[in-house]
């Protein structure tokens, strides 16, 4: 079997790509796909970490991260679709209403 | 053998996740991260997880991008024309480059010990070859996490609830 190693470096370098991607661009959707990304980083950690301890509630866990992140999408989602029915922008510099 | 067509697998990830930042066209990035989910699918297939390889595709692949597929369509988004500021940019690169650095170091400091922290367990490849994943995972999960599981369809029902309220028009 491969060593753990190569599973925490793959997943180190997802989790800092998604950041990036959170960090740089200023589209709200793609921001949210960055997001995803990161989550799934974390995943395949907990999997590693799970596989290479011989204990299988990292992978529970895997199982709950993933309702979480199908219950983010449904309301992130609907929640891009109000913003833009406002504002006819899903840019997150737009939104700004609570700025002083 | 293995660690060659580890190696392609992760060089497939990092190059469709360093896509999904960079292409302009939301629908491309959205097509990229498919691509970054498959390879990631792969991975837990090679960490003897066939069952959340599944759940994977079919949750993440098939629904979650599904739906930002549709959404993204149905916005009718444009790609960016005005970029931000380069400075914006390069910081943010700067920051990701100490979290990648932060990250690996966090996640090797336990290894370079010799000893991994935590819980071991009896969890291994002849076990899961014999009863297989899913009776593996569904005995975790029905008997330790049970009131974990049962919060989570509470979880599941607030989403709903959430997206249907949020999407209408007056409520």
């Amino acid at each position: 079997m491969l060593a753990l190693n190569n599973y925490l470096i793959l997943s180190a370098i997802l989790f800092a790509i998604g950041t990036v991607g959170v960090l740089t661009r200023r589209n709200a959707i793609v921001i949210f796909m960055c997001v995803e990304m990161m989550l799934n980083a974390v995943n395949l950690t907990l999997i590693a970490m799970s596989r290479y301890l011989g204990n299988v509630d990292g992978q529970v866990f895997v199982f709950f991260i993933m309702t979480v992140a199908a219950a983010e999408a449904a309301v992130g989602l609907a929640l891009m679709i109000a913003f833009y029915k406002n504002r006819e922008s899903i840019d997150v510099e737009d939104i700004n209403l609570m700025k002083l | 053998m293995e660690s060659i067509f580890f190696f392609v697998v992760a060089a497939v990830a990092v190059i469709s996740s360093i896509l999904v930042v960079t292409c302009k066209n939301p629908i491309n990035s959205a097509l990229s991260l498919v691509m970054t989910f498959f390879m990631l699918a792969t991975c837990y297939v090679m960490l003897d997880a066939p069952f959340l390889a599944v759940t994977q595709v079919i949750v993440y692949a098939g629904a979650i991008m599904v739906l930002i597929v549709f959404v993204i369509m149905l916005l009718n988004i444009r790609t960016e024309t005005v970029k931000r500021g380069s400075h914006a940019v390069i910081s943010g690169v700067i920051l990701g480059v100490f979290v990648l650095f932060q990250t690996i170091w966090f996640l090797l400091k336990g290894l370079n010990g010799g000893n991994l922290t935590g819980k071991t367990g009896t969890m291994d490849a002849a076990l899961i070859n014999r009863v297989g994943h899913v009776e593996v995972i569904g005995k975790a999960l029905f008997t330790d996490f049970l009131l974990p599981f049962e919060v989570t369809s509470i979880l599941l029902l607030i989403a709903i609830i959430g997206a249907v309220v949020l999407a209408k028009k007056k409520i």
